[in-house]
């Protein structure tokens, strides 16, 4: 018997193991039930709930003011885009227009948001992948968006600036100097980010027609946000259903066709100088005018469903609301970027080596308490 | 020949990024180094709007602002506020006359959303700019914000 029928007769098994609930590569208590062999994957099965505080069903128990710091806790790496999302929805139930002071500094914040997303994004998806570097030189320059937010909103992640209706105080005086410190900075530090990273053979050779997402896939799934445009899926709710001051300024939204793990990094690097030139645009002339418009103290909607939707820096964020016409909502329910796209992580990375799938769930960007709520 | 050339490629990127890291750590300059934090506590200071904690200013002769009008409760979304009180009759004018007798504040559960202080129509509460909270017994997270003997200011109404 030669060697090589020998390793024929050598059979092998499907076993599982565990990774997560607490893995460095999972960025929160996801649990992923892997069946592999040796060390292909053959099954990726998710594991929720570990960090479940039934957000929605504390929604019910609250005002519409209160409502809208839970959302922070969910995705926390765009708190402002989620608090906007709830009270556009209910302004959308009040019928409130606010005005366009509001508009422009709630879509400049949302902005700076998603650039510290990506970030932190950036500098994780390095680290996953074994360079370590790119961490410290993404928190540097994220430590700046956070000082601005500080000084605005009074907090550096869960900021509860939007209110129903307007903001809770108008920017503070140093807000547009420093941001337009911060853009000065980041525009060169962008090709810097390109140099240490997006150039490295090493990264292209661990990320290219790594995980690939075809379109059909990313459509028939639901999958949003840089995920879906990194597969050809035009989704950016900014472009399609435009809110706050988004129609007012001029972006592009970025489309990639390849669909692997490189393309959905390129997206999200592309929508950096983007989130850069829609803040450039707005920075220079923010318009005059009240900061909060009037509202009851009790806030009660009308009795009717509304719907809103925004795109945080994860993809399509969705608020609905059942309103019965009492100062707290009927239901509430959160259409989470995070649930939809990690839906397809099985899908995706079957047959491949664990170290791929490391690569793939780097490039979707999870943030767990939003896919938990 | 695509074995060298990778080999080639792999040296080259590898510089490349080498390059930018040693250009900090030759220009390094004072303003990219961390912040010492536990020994910079005396120039270390916070933004006026910074979320610390809630507090109830006094004024020199024992005063505050608060009115006893429950808002702030109200607005809590956790229940971190607690407002003991009862009405009192004013002297002068025979009227009775609602007013606070602790005004509790649970630190230990507050998610610094800031209603509270929106919705106070005296602004007799603010922020505080404190950053240090942790203590060893959580007994201590439990304040009593207007101190003992205050009184609210005369023709403060809500």
């Amino acid at each position: 018997m030669t060697d090589q029928q020998a390793q024929n007769k050598i059979k092998t098994e499907e076993y599982f193991i565990n990774m997560g609930p607490q893995h460095p590569a999972a960025h929160g208590v996801l649990r992923l039930i892997l069946t592999i062999d040796g060390e292909i994957i053959k099954n990726v099965e998710p594991d929720l709930g570990y960090i479940h505080r039934s957000i929605e069903k504390m929604c019910e128990r609250d005002s519409y003011q209160q409502i809208v710091h839970l959302t922070d806790r969910m995705d926390y790496l765009s708190s402002h885009i989620n608090n906007e999302a709830v009270c556009l929805t209910v302004e959308k139930g009040l019928e409130i227009e606010v005005s366009d002071r509001v508009k422009v500094i709630r879509t400049i914040i949302d902005e700076l948001t998603r650039i510290a997303s990506h970030c932190l994004w950036w500098g994780v998806m390095g680290m996953d992948l074994g360079a370590l570097t790119t961490y410290f030189y993404a928190f540097r320059d994220r430590e700046m968006i956070n000082d601005i937010f500080e000084e605005t909103c009074g907090a550096r992640l869960t900021m509860n600036y939007n209110v129903p209706g307007g903001l809770m105080f108008d920017i503070h005086p140093n807000f547009v100097k420093r941001t337009k410190d911060f853009i000065a900075h980041f525009k060169t530090k962008i090709p810097e980010y390109n140099l240490l990273l997006t150039d490295n053979v090493i990264f292209h050779k661990r990320t290219k027609g790594v995980g690939i997402l075809t379109r059909e896939d990313a459509i028939s799934f639901g999958v949003s946000g840089p995920v879906a445009r990194g597969s050809g899926f035009s989704s950016d709710v900014r472009k399609h259903h435009p809110y706050s001051a988004y129609d007012r300024v001029d972006f592009k939204e970025i489309l990639f066709t390849e669909g692997d793990t490189f393309a959905r990094y390129q997206v999200r690097m592309m929508e950096l100088w983007e989130s850069v030139s829609i803040i450039e645009q707005l920075i220079d002339n923010i318009p005059e005018g009240e900061t909060k418009a009037a509202t009851k103290a009790v806030i009660k909607l009308p009795k009717g469903e509304f719907y809103q939707r925004v795109e945080t820096a994860r993809g399509e964020l969705g608020v609905y609301i059942n309103s019965t016409g009492n100062k707290n909502p009927y239901r509430v329910k959160f259409r989470s970027p995070g649930f939809s796209n990690l839906s397809i992580l099985n899908h995706i990375s079957k047959d491949v080596l664990i170290a791929d799938l490391v690569a793939t769930m780097a490039s979707f960007d999870f943030v767990i308490p939003d896919i938990d709520r | 020949m695509s074995y060298f050339s990778d080999i080639y490629k792999g040296i080259k990127t590898l510089l490349t990024g080498m390059s930018v890291t040693g250009g900090y750590f030759i220009r390094a300059r004072k303003g990219a180094i961390t912040q010492q934090y536990p020994d910079n506590r005396e120039t270390l200071k916070m933004f006026d709007r910074f979320r610390g904690e809630v507090v109830m200013p006094h004024n020199a002769d024992n005063r505050h602002y608060c009115t006893g009008c429950q808002a702030c409760e109200i607005a809590c979304p956790n229940g971190s506020i607690e407002i003991i009180w009862d009405r009192v009759v004013d002297p002068e004018t025979g009227k009775k006359k609602k007013e606070i007798d602790k005004h509790i504040y649970h630190l230990a559960m507050c998610t610094m959303c800031g209603l509270c202080i929106e919705a106070c129509p005296t602004n007799a509460i603010v922020w505080a700019q404190n950053y240090e909270n942790s203590v060893y017994d959580r007994s201590k997270l439990t304040k009593i914000l207007n101190q003992p003997g205050s009184s609210v200011l005369d023709g403060i109404e809500d």
